[in-house]
This record gives C-alpha cells, structure tokens and sequence, in this order.
C-alpha cells in the first residue's frame, strides 16, 4: 500500500469513529472536514506526501468522486438537458473508484442511503449498489440506515434482493455488528418474502448468536420448511439453531449436507480478494523498509501456496495443541504473549520482545522488517534454525537452472533473491542458508541467470577462513570471470569489493564487542586479518590477469582501483591491523595509464597508503612493546619502491633509476632521446593535454606550443591549474608525498624506526 | 594462466595456522558439514549391505505389509517443530479440519464434526534403524461409510508415513524442539498430499521437497539390493534406461534373470557386507558390456531412470516400491540418508 493511500484509510477511520460518536454521519459534516479550509487536514496530508504528483493525481480522482457523490446527494435535476450524460458520467466515476480502490465508508454511507431511497430509477440503483466496495471498513451506522429504508418500502423487490446479497458478501467488513444484530427480529421477520428468504437466511446465518435462538422463531422456521420443502438455506440455519439450542429441535437433519449457500455467484468475488490484501496489508512501518513481496505470484503453484514467502501468522496453534483441555475463551484471552498481528511499530516490539508470539512459519519473517529486527538480535537457536531450514530449502527448490524447463519461475526467483538481498542489506548480515545455496549453486551457474542477485548474494558471504570458502566459490568464481566479458569481471569485482566491506565492518564490530559476545567463529585475530589478507591477495591475481586478458582496459581498472581504495585505507577506517599493497601489474598499469581519472586515483591511493602506513609506524612507536601485528619491513619496502617510482616518473623525471629499473642499454636501444623527462606531469601521455591547454590558458594567441616551458614558478603555477581542474588525488599525493624545495625528492616512509 | 599464490610478505604476525574452532552453534556445525560436503565426493564410497534391523521385530507385521507392494512418492522433510507424539489424537482432528476446509473453500462449512472423511494418526513403532531413531508414524484418510448404519470405516483414499532409519547425522545437530523425520512417503492423489503437506508445514514450520533419485544413486540400489539374499525371489532384476532423442525418448529394458545378477555381483564383491564404489561401478560396467556385445549400444551414454529388484523397485523421479519385508528397513536406511543430503 502506498503512503498516501494509508494516510487515506486513517482518516476513513478517524471519521468513522466520529461517526459513530455523534451518530451523524452526513455528507454535509464530512465535506466540511474535506474542505480546503480545513488546514490541520492539509499539513498533515502535505506532510505525509512528499510526492507531489502523485498527490494531485490522487486529489483529481478525489474530486471527481466528491461531485459524483454530491450530484447523486442533490438527486436528479429535472430540468436539466443532458441529464442522462451527467449521471452516466457520475456513475462511471464512482464505480471506476470503487472497483480501483474502493470507497471509504462515509460515502459508502451516502451513496448507500441513495440507492434504497428510491431516488433514482431502479437500474440507478442496482449499479451503486454493485459498487458499495469498501476501502478497508464498512460502517454500521451506514447499514442501520440502510435497513431503515427497507421498512419504509421506497425501493423494488430486487434492489432490497440486492442489497441482502451485498450485505451477506461485505459481512467481514463491517465494523461492528451490535447493532445490526439488535435488528435480528425485523431481518427474521423477512424471511416471509420468498424472494428474499435464501438471502436472508444466509444473513441471520451469518448473525446468529446463541441469545436469537428462540423457540417461536424455531417454530417458525420449521412451519416455512413445511410449507417451502426442504430447502438449503433453512436446513442450514435449522442445524444451526439446533447446534446452539439441540433440546429445541428435535427433527433429524440430513447430516451429508455440505452445501447451503451457493458462494460462487458471489458478485464481488474480485473485490472482496482487493479488500482483503488492503486490510492485510504491511504494517505502517517505516516506508524504506518495504520488503513485501512485489506482486503476487499469477501461478497456482502445485502447493496451493500464493506467494514462496508464507503469510505471517503467530504460531497460536502449535502452542495450544501442547495444552490439552485448553477452552475457547482461554484461546481467545491468552494473556501474557503479544500477537503478531497487534505489532506495528519499532516501539512496540522493543516492549514486547520477551513475550512476543512468534510466527507459526519462520519463513514470513523475510517480508516484515520488524521481526527482521528480531531475528537479528534473538540468540534462540530454533528460531534461527527454522528460518535457516525454511530458506535453505525454498532456494533449492525455486533455483531455476536446477531443473529443466523451470524457466517459466524466473521472474519470480528473480523477485525472491531481491526480497532475500534487501533484507540482508536491512539487518547488514548475510544468511548462513545463502551460503550454503551459494556453495551447492555456483557450480552450476552459468554466469547469466540472476547475476546482479546472484553476486550481490556472493558480497553477503558472512565472514569465513577464506581459504575454506575459496574452493568452495571462488575458485567457481573465477572460471566464470575468466571466460566471461569484461563487464562480469567488473561485476565480479564490484561485489567483492562490497564483501571486503561486509567482512570489515563485520570484523570492525567484532573487535569492539569481543568481550561481550562471543563471536561464532572463535579466531584469533591473527586468523581473521589472514583470511582477510588472503582475500585481497585472491583479488590481487584475479585483477592482475584480467588485465592482461581485456589488455589493460581502463574501464576494468577503474574497477580494480575502487577495490583498492578499500584495501588502503583498512588500518584508518576500520582500525584493523592490516595493510596490503597492490600488485605490480595493477600499479604499474595505472602508472601507465593514458587515462588521468585513472592516474588521479592512483594518486589517491598511494597517499592514503601513507597515511595508513604512518598511522601504524606511529601507533608501533608508542606501543613500544612489540605487538602482534607489527607490519614486516616488507610491507613498508615495498610501498617505498612504488613511491619512488611514482616521484621519479611524476616529479623529478628521473624514471627507470630507482623503482622500475631498465636497464639503460635497452632505453637506448628504443631510438627515444628524451626518455628522462617523458613521464612527469608535463609530459606523461595522460597529462599532455593538460599541459597543452594550460599553455593556451596562458597565452591564447600562441601559434606554437613548448610544453618544456613549464618550469620554475610556471610549474608551481602548472600545479595549481592541474588541482584547479578536479585532480584532487594527485594534490593530495604531491602535498603529502613531495618535498617543496628546489631538489624534489621523494618522502618515503623509513621502516628501521628511525626518521 | 598464472598459478595463484599468496605471497607469505603481509601481515608477518599470523604466522600460525588457521585455528578456527568451529561448532559455537548447531548453525555453524552445519555450514561446516556442508561445506565438507560440497569439497568432497558427496557420498561415502562404501556402505553396508542392507541387513534385517533387531527393532523391525517389534513392527506391527499388518502395517508392515500395509506399506510393502505400494508405491510410494518419496519427499524429504526438514525436522518438525514442536510436535509431539502424545498429540496424535488432537492433530488428527485439526488435520481433519483442515482438509475439509480447503476442500470446501469458499463454501459455508457445516458447524459441528460431521465431515465424510476421518484422518487417523498413529505410530509405526519399531520402524528406525536405532533406539535414538524417532519413531516413524503414518498419517491416513479414510471415507467415512455413506450408510449411517454401517458404522466401520471405508476405504482408504491416502496414505502418508514419516520416518527416520539411522538418521545420525540430522539428529546431532538440531535441539530437542524438533523432531526429525526427514524422509516422507505418500500414496494417493497429489491434491491430497499438497493439502496435507500444507497442513504440515503451517503447523510444524517444517519443508516438503520431492526426492528424486539421480542415475548415480540408482546403481547404487542396483548393486546394494542384488547383493541382498533373498530366499525366493518375486521379480526379475529389471533396468530401464532413457535415450533422449525426437520426437519421442526412447527406453531400453533390460531384465535378466535374479540369480544371473547376483552370481555376477558375486563374482565382484569382496568384502563381505560392505559395497564400495569400485564394485558398484564395476557391476553396471560389466552390465553395460555385456549389452553393448549383443546390441552394439553403450548404455553408459544414456541414462538409468529405473531399477528393480526383487527387493524393491525405484523410479528416477522419486518413485519407490518396496517388496521384501526383510529388508524394509535397509531400503529406508539409503533413502533417509538421500533425504537427509537433500535437506542438509
């Protein structure tokens, strides 16, 4: 249901209790509370709907609806010349609304009290009556008044036929039924009407209670089925006369008998089903957590079940089967355990979570965010088993390329991972079922099917010994990203970049709640950053040979590059005692790279390796004592290497010296003078047309350019122009990773505890 | 392609092994078994030769062969919530109506208990493979005779059982608020077993999958009911493959005579009691040869959709007749251990 819908149906119900308050349900008072003036009404609806358009979409149909129903309030204008037009046109209105979305009871009420008032022509009248579908309630106010138009005999014989039928099938809709039930003789007393007979008993069928069983109506009923025969509808309210009151009947009933009243000519069939999902649908709960299941499934599955996710029930009857002896009232009056259908807010669950009755299937829990909450934190191993059995099974029995010609599901399996993942996204934890479907499922994935599901499934991996998992899936993985295109390599990569984070973050909170929980996997630390290292390194390669299977696209390295700018930043960000560095061939193919967004990200990186990498030294120094997690000398080598790399590529054009090394026998060998210098900020085929065009900026009417020029304050003036155009990584890394005198040299990180 | 190894440079502090400790929770217990599952070859390669159980004893020997000669549609089944073997009586009732409910939907349902059909609950004592087994119980719908008079029961229109024969590796890793029952077997129409399956799952939050059993489980029927001794024999040992091909598959029958196959499967087997995978595939090599010498066919290119043995018959989609009453609980020892594979 829609907010604004909601919003709607709140209101219906405010009024109705003011209705029934004041007994003074007109269209004049409602209209007042409709009307413009009224400003409380409007901020609060302007302030539950921030889409606008919808709003006036919804407001023009309103309106429509308002002057049908005041057309039909006025009654017929005689002298007007297209008369017929109007009408049809108003009743077009009510009838498109109610058939859509039903009508709230106010005017449920008012055009109610039109059809049996005889105001209009009979035909008038059996279409507003076929159109009386509620919203959510039907008042009992309305049908009270609507009876009283029967006595006074204003409408036909079978508009009074219709109006029984609607009553019979809107029964459950109707608010209260006290009053309704005090008119039990007046309805009983039509019974007389043969026309109206089967219709009404159906009605006092539906009625009934212990209290009208009297033994002049018993009389009664058996004197009409003397003179009538035996008939269904009156066998079925004898045997029920004779359930509640057997010492007053005592005429034997035919005990085969199952069928009394013929539903299936029920008009409203469609409607009721309409009315029904709106009265049951989600709780009014925050909007963002919409996890309900999209549409209904359209398939009669073989287990007669609508939707794969069951329906929320609390779980009453397995409980009471337990206690034997248990009466009705107790069933009914069970005190102590909150029913789920009562919980409708965060507040409400957090007072009621050690008495909370629990579904009867685990499995409903997926489409109700609040139990969600609930599982999330509930340590109780049942529950957590149940729902683990239930998906664990439904996946397996809904994975489409698990059987032949099952095809035709996939819609729907498709709609039920993206129930699965936006809950996993909700609680920020993966499922264990997941994994597990994960494990017997990838093997005989074929890379398409679902695939945005399927590896946003692989990112809520919860947190493992990698190298258990990795023959498990990745190495699956990984013969599905060789041998696809390069767009599922960057699929592939973006979703273990979102795993990396979910088990950072996993580990992030671990580490602070360690003394507290105990956590499922009792690793030391030491595993967890292993198995996490490992990860990285898994990736390292998988990147590494898809680029050089897609020949260094940049479009993959951008993807590469956004894992890695995860990874450098693990030690800041998370506080985990972890720094991995890249591999060469993803270094220096960003280094390389003729693409500046590509170089500028690199940039960025390799400073916040620094600050990573300073942070640790630091902490290292003032821990003194030698920890755990002290990084090898390596670590910090390695990072130097590439960082005298990049200064001597970008900034002191000295290239090939220090870092790469070739040797320069070879750099002769290539014909290339001007080698040294190729590679700086100036010159370096990414920064070229920077260069170029800080020039012209300089001095439009240049005919020739001299990008050698650049030097001295120009160069410092070059910078600036360059950080002025958005290459924020790259001031970052000069600011941080160059020193500002007149031999540039680069500031690398001393790893020998001294500076 | 280069080999993938992680360089031993980071963090220098985890130089000891992995020490994940698993099994804090049941949860953790079985993605564990799972994943040894998974990594290695998913069935054992040696099991018993189906023996006659100590516990069969104690069967009713007239629901016995109330369920032998049936053919029964095999489903696995996730361990049953909160039930209860002393609530037999109230389930019956509410099963009851619940059937009559969804089979009358939409209708008006009379008020009071006089439905047509009876759903009666009871226990299959003895039928396990161990004392920690829970006991199998069998679930049955009856019409209920037209004439008022003659008040005994009328046929029956479905039959369903639940069991559990050696069902060791569920049972150690669920708590005591279930009960695992993980194979399910049901005769009658399909309305009737999704009515009651639904019953089942709303009530106990429990899972119906249909088992099938794949080719490479057939052979291992195949291999395991030739072996057993049967003192007479009732029915040809029996094959029957599938030739996908259009417009219509075509099946090879291939029957031989009982003793001929178990003097063969004699001639193969070594240790006494005990089949491994090498005998099994051994047989099913010199079956496939001996038919690829008289027709020229290698039936190792098509696939093995039915076996029947005097023992019992199984059907690739999930289909089983169970003959022998000596063997009952040997047959329900592999199915439960498929069912269980299923579920885990």
């Amino acid at each position: 249901m829609s907010p604004q819908k909601r919003v709607k149906n709140v209101k219906a119900q405010n009024r109705i209790s003011q209705g029934s308050n004041s007994f003074q349900t007109t269209l004049s008072a409602w209209k007042v509370k409709q009307g413009p003036s009224n400003s409380k009404n409007i901020s609060k609806h302007g302030q539950n709907n921030p889409v606008g358009d919808y709003e006036h979409a919804d407001d023009q149909a309103e309106d429509a609806l308002q002057m049908a129903v005041e057309y039909f309030e006025k009654g017929p204008v005689k002298t007007s010349q297209n008369k017929d037009k109007t009408l049809e046109k108003h009743l077009k209105t009510v009838e498109n609304v109610a058939w859509k979305n039903g009508l709230a009871s106010e005017e449920i009420d008012v055009l109610l009290n039109i059809a049996l008032s005889g105001k209009f022509g009979n035909a008038v009248n059996t279409r507003i009556l076929k159109c009386m579908i509620p919203a959510t309630v039907i008042s009992q106010d309305s049908v009270v008044k609507a009876v009283s138009w029967l006595c006074v005999d204003k409408c036909s014989g079978s508009t009074k036929v219709l109006f029984y039928r609607w009553l019979v099938a809107m029964f459950d809709f109707i608010d209260r039924k006290e009053q309704i039930n005090l008119l039990y003789g007046f309805f009983f007393a039509s019974l007389q009407d043969d026309a109206l007979c089967p219709y009404v008993c159906h009605l006092l069928y539906l009625l009934t209670k212990k209290e009208n069983v009297k033994p002049f109506r018993v009389r009664k009923l058996l004197d009409l089925q003397a003179k009538m025969g035996m008939q269904p509808h009156l066998q079925a309210l004898l045997s029920l006369y004779k359930f509640f009151a057997p010492a007053l009947i005592s005429v034997s009933l035919p005990v085969r008998k199952k069928i009394y009243f013929k539903n299936s000519e029920n008009l409203w069939k469609m409607a009721l089903l309409a009315v029904k999902q709106r009265n049951r649908g989600p709780s009014p709960e925050p909007l963002k957590l919409m996890l309900g299941p999209a549409n209904v499934r359209p398939l009669k599955r073989k287990w007669n079940s609508l939707s794969i996710i069951p329906v929320l029930n609390s779980s009453s009857y397995t409980k009471e089967c337990g206690k034997k002896e248990m009466s009705l009232s107790d069933c009914l009056n069970r005190s102590g355990s909150f029913p789920l259908e009562q919980l409708k807010s965060f507040p409400q669950l957090l007072q009621n979570i050690h008495c909370l009755e629990l579904p009867s299937q685990m499995g409903s829990v997926l489409n109700n965010s609040l139990l969600l909450h609930y599982i999330n934190c509930v340590r109780d191993e049942p529950v957590l088993l149940r729902f683990y059995y239930w998906l664990s099974q439904t996946l397996q029995e809904e994975c489409i390329w698990y059987k032949v010609n099952n095809y035709e599901h996939g819609k729907e399996f498709t709609n039920f991972l993206d129930t699965i993942i936006r809950a996993e996204c909700f609680l920020q934890e993966g499922f264990y079922s997941c994994e597990a479907f994960l494990y017997k499922s990838l093997p005989l994935w074929d890379g398409l099917c679902c695939r945005s599901q399927f590896l946003q499934l692989v990112s809520w991996i919860p947190f493992s010994s990698f190298s258990e998992v990795k023959p498990l899936l990745f190495d699956h993985l990984a013969q599905l990203f060789f041998t696809s295109t390069i767009y599922f390599k960057c699929s592939v990569l973006q979703s273990l970049k979102e795993l990396l984070q979910n088990w950072l973050l996993w580990l992030s909170m671990d580490i602070d709640m360690k003394p507290v929980t105990n956590s499922p996997l009792e690793t030391t630390l030491g595993g967890s950053m292993n198995s996490v290292s490992k990860l990285i390194h898994y990736v390292g390669w998988l990147s590494t040979t898809a680029m050089r299977l897609e020949s260094n696209s940049t479009f993959l390295l951008h993807f590469i590059l956004d894992f890695y700018e995860k990874v450098c930043d693990i030690y800041i960000n998370y506080n985990l005692p972890l720094v991995v560095l890249f591999p060469p061939g993803i270094f220096y193919s960003a280094l390389l790279s003729l693409d500046t967004s590509i170089l500028n990200q690199l940039c960025f990186i390799m400073h916040r390796y620094r600050k990573n990498l300073t942070a640790a030294k630091k902490n290292e120094l003032v821990q003194k004592t030698k920890s755990e997690f002290n990084f090898s000398s390596k670590t910090y080598q390695e990072f130097n290497h590439y960082l005298t790399s990049m200064v001597g590529c970008l900034w002191t054009s000295k290239p090939f010296g220090k870092g790469i090394y070739i040797d320069p026998e070879i750099l002769e060998r290539t014909g290339v003078t001007e080698y040294k210098n190729s590679l700086n900020v100036i010159h370096h085929p990414s920064f070229l047309s920077y260069a170029v065009s800080f020039l012209l900026q300089e001095s439009p009417e240049e005919r020739t350019v001299n990008v050698s020029s650049i030097q001295g304050k120009k160069w410092s003036w070059y910078l600036d122009y360059l950080f002025s155009q958005g290459l924020q990584g790259l001031k970052l890394f000069i600011r941080s990773s160059v020193h500002h005198s007149s031999i540039p040299r680069a500031e690398g990180i001393n790893y020998n505890n001294q500076y | 392609m280069d080999s993938y190894n992680v360089p031993e440079s980071t963090p220098s502090a985890s130089s000891r092994p992995e020490d994940y400790s698993v099994g804090a929770t049941p949860l953790q217990k079985r993605l564990e078994s799972i994943r040894k599952q998974t990594s290695f070859i998913p069935t054992p390669p040696r099991r018993k030769v189906p023996q006659c159980s100590q516990l069969q004893e104690d069967v009713d020997p007239q629901k016995v062969a109330f369920l032998l000669h049936k053919q029964w549609t095999l489903y696995s089944l996730t361990p049953l919530y909160k039930f209860s073997y002393s609530n037999l009586k109230e389930y019956s009732r509410l099963l009851n109506a619940f059937i009559v409910a969804e089979k009358q939907k939409g209708l008006a349902v009379e008020v009071g208990e006089d439905f047509d059909i009876k759903v009666i609950f009871s226990t299959l004592l003895g039928m396990k493979g161990t004392q920690r087994d829970p006991e199998a119980f069998l679930v049955q719908i009856l019409s209920k005779s037209q004439l008022p008079s003659e008040n005994r029961e009328g046929k029956v229109l479905w039959t369903g059982w639940f069991c559990c024969v050696f069902g060791d590796s569920l049972l150690e890793t669920v708590s005591e608020d279930f009960t695992c029952l993980p194979l399910f077997l049901a005769n009658g129409a399909e309305s009737n077993t999704a009515i009651i399956g639904t019953w089942f799952q709303k009530t106990f939050d429990c899972y119906f999958s249909p088992l099938t059993i794949n080719a490479f489980n057939l052979s291992w029927m195949a291999a395991m009911w030739t072996a057993c001794k049967v003192d007479h024999y009732v029915a040809t040992t029996e094959f029957l493959w599938s030739v996908p091909c259009s417009p219509q598959s075509l099946d090879i029958s291939y029957a031989i005579h009982p003793e001929d196959a178990k003097a063969l499967w004699d001639s193969i087997h070594k240790t006494p009691g005990e089949v491994t995978q090498e005998e099994v595939d051994l047989f099913m090599d010199c079956l496939y040869s001996h038919f690829h010498r008289h027709f020229k066919i290698h039936l190792s290119a098509t696939r093995l959709v039915r076996v029947s043995t005097s023992v019992a018959s199984a059907h690739t989609d999930g289909k089983i007749k169970i003959l022998c009453h000596k063997y009952l609980i040997g047959v329900l020892a592999y199915l439960t251990e498929l069912a269980v594979f299923q579920i885990e």
